[in-house]
């Protein structure tokens, strides 16, 4: 639905060379990279409020690259929300509706229900200056979404607020996408672009450099930049089960991993840092509750000690010192027995 | 410890000293000037029309030029162009140029046989002794307060809180009269009350272009130089008495709507 094709726009000290990606209908499609990486610019040329040097912008196969803002089917919420001060919760979310031909009642109705749709009806005869950042953050959001715009373009939406609200502002955002709407996000923490984003593309000093599914970028990522990113190298797709005193993480449906986590049961994503496993000749006993055993793939030399890649059935990388290595006698090929605690697994819910 | 205490003191000192310089003037006059004088002064018909005719001009060369100078603010703020620090210099003239050569230069701009006198002829118009010089006089020695303020009145109001506005579907022209003006607001109305009062106590400037109709300034001047201190006197403190009631009344206008 939406096709951004070669934008190159360069502002001080940052650059956009030829980005390219497709957001289908009914994507959550995550833009992801550090903060400064030209994100928030290429919403803002998406939504129109700047021109891109060069390159296009298609919206359902339509040229939208120099048309007025107020003509794109595009809502944008901006990193701060941008609130109007001066206007009461309800002025705010009513303000596009100015000019539509509604009568007063019908657009009293869809103030109403949008503001239900976000939890804040409660809030409508409130000012600005008395919400608290959430709250805001969900003002902002019934202001966009009341002109049920095709495409949804958010900048760093959970970026200011506490952990709490976070997780309460994830779930609206899931419903708001479970309901149809198509999402745009730009942020800069992976585990928010795992959670909710359906497809990722990973932005660098203004140049995309891998999209496709979270599992297809973190898995498989095409560059350092990605893998360092996330800063694992161990990343899969596994669905949580509890079972009566154990909490394990199935992969590929043979594959069980212990793991320590509060979160309910249902699909997500494991990720484990190459440092936390290690390694044994022998069978041992230990306290880790992640025991496997497998095969040595490859030993690759890196900067702090040697790369082990294993096969246990799922491939993993486990990080050792050089010294470990000669101790325990093991080589390419070698039957090893890897361990790793239940603790050391990250786990993110989808 | 003992040398901030005695610095303090020292602040003090000089600060009463300014407060003294300011108020002991005013007082002196005030206090020198008895009732009975100033309620005679005030029935008379030609202080009461110039005052009026003071307070009458200025406003309406605020509000009548406001028109020009508030969107000029916006576009200073708002758009970058070329030569910006010189237009900002220029706007900011008046206050540096003497008065009366500032009178001199706006007589020659609207005397008769000017361009702008001759426009004026042809529809009855003449602004040399005229009110409307007057009031163009003090428009222009007052307008860099109003520019100034409202310059700072939407430099406050958040580019991105007019760009949100604008992906909501507003036009350029609805933003502005519904987002920027409103947030700037209160700088626009100090700016208005100052442009005002600075209008109102011109007088080098309005007596090259109108000596007659006097207002106020020009008329306590004529009376001192006519018949001295004491006859100026009760026209000075009643001008200073009714000049200070508009500005507190507008002032807290002005407040009132601010804490609605």
């Amino acid at each position: 639905m939406l096709t951004v094709e070669n934008i190159s726009k360069k502002f001080s000290g940052f650059c956009l060379e030829k980005v390219s990606f497709k957001v289908e209908k009914g994507d959550y499609f995550i833009l992801l990279g550090e903060s400064g990486a030209g994100k928030s610019m290429l919403l803002e040329i998406i939504a129109g409020l700047v021109y891109p040097e060069s390159g296009s912008i298609f919206l359902e196969g339509k040229d939208i690259t120099r048309e007025r803002i107020q003509e794109r089917k595009i809502g944008l919420v901006f990193q701060d929300y941008a609130i109007f001060p001066h206007l009461s919760v309800r002025e705010n979310i009513a303000y596009s509706l100015h000019g539509t031909k509604l009568t007063h009642h019908e657009k009293k109705e869809k103030v109403q229900s949008t503001a239900e749709q976000l939890g804040i009806a409660d809030l409508l005869d409130r000012k600005p200056s008395t919400l608290s950042g959430g709250e805001l953050q969900r003002v902002a959001l019934a202001r966009t979404m009341i002109q049920v715009p095709e495409l949804l373009l958010l900048d760093e939406p959970l970026a200011s607020l506490d952990t709490m609200i976070k997780a309460d502002l994830r779930s609206i955002l899931r419903k708001i996408h479970r309901q149809g709407q198509t999402i745009l996000h730009v942020t800069h923490d992976y585990e928010e672009a795992i959670s909710l984003g359906t497809k990722i593309a990973v932005i660098d000093k203004g140049k995309i450099i891998q999209q496709g599914t979270p599992e297809e970028v973190f898995r498989f990522p095409k560059s350092e930049f990605v893998a360092h990113f996330v800063g694992v190298k161990n990343f899969f797709k596994g669905k949580l089960i509890r079972e009566n005193n154990s909490t394990y993480a199935l992969i590929d449906d043979r594959i069980r991993i212990r793991v320590e986590t509060d979160e309910d049961a249902g699909e997500g994503y494991l990720a484990i840092r190459s440092e936390d496993i290690f390694l044994s000749a022998e069978v041992m006993q230990s306290s880790a509750l992640n025991n496997f055993k497998g095969k040595i793939v490859e030993l690759i030399p890196a900067s702090t000690g040697i790369e082990v890649i294993l096969d246990l059935g799922l491939r993993m990388h486990s990080l050792v010192s050089r010294e470990s290595i000669n101790t325990l006698g093991i080589m390419e090929g070698s039957d090893v027995w890897i361990h790793f605690k239940a603790t050391a697994v990250r786990l993110i819910k989808a | 410890m003992k040398k901030i205490f005695s610095l303090q003191h020292v602040f003090l000192l000089l600060g009463a000293l300014i407060l003294m310089f300011i108020l002991a003037p005013m007082l002196g006059m005030i206090l020198k000037t008895s009732p009975a004088s100033l309620f005679e002064t005030a029935r008379e018909t030609e202080v009461r029309d110039s005052i009026w005719l003071t307070i009458w001009t200025s406003m309406t060369g605020t509000l009548i030029f406001a028109v020009a100078a508030i969107p000029l603010s916006y576009l200073l703020v708002r758009k970058k162009f070329p030569l910006k620090k010189l237009v900002t210099g220029i706007i900011d003239l008046p206050v540096v140029i003497p008065h009366s050569a500032a009178g001199i230069a706006i007589l020659g701009f609207v005397s008769r046989v000017s361009v702008m006198g001759k426009i004026g002829s042809a529809i009855g118009l003449n602004f040399v002794g005229n009110p409307a010089g007057i009031t163009i006089a003090m428009a222009f020695v007052s307008l860099p307060y109003l520019i100034n303020a409202a310059r700072d009145g939407f430099a406050g109001v958040p580019e991105r809180t007019e760009k949100a506005a604008l992906t909501l579907g507003a036009t350029p022209v609805r933003v502005f009269f519904t987002i920027s003006l409103p947030l700037a607001w209160r700088n626009i109305v100090s700016g208005l009350i100052l442009m005002f009062a600075r209008g109102m106590s011109e007088f080098g400037a309005v007596i090259m272009v109108a000596y007659h109709p006097m207002i106020t300034p020009v008329l306590i001047f004529e009376r001192f130089g006519s018949f001295g201190l004491k006859y100026a006197r009760p026209v000075s403190v009643l001008f200073i008495l009714i000049s200070l009631s508009v500005f507190v009344l507008l002032r807290s206008l002005a407040k009132d709507k601010e804490d609605e």
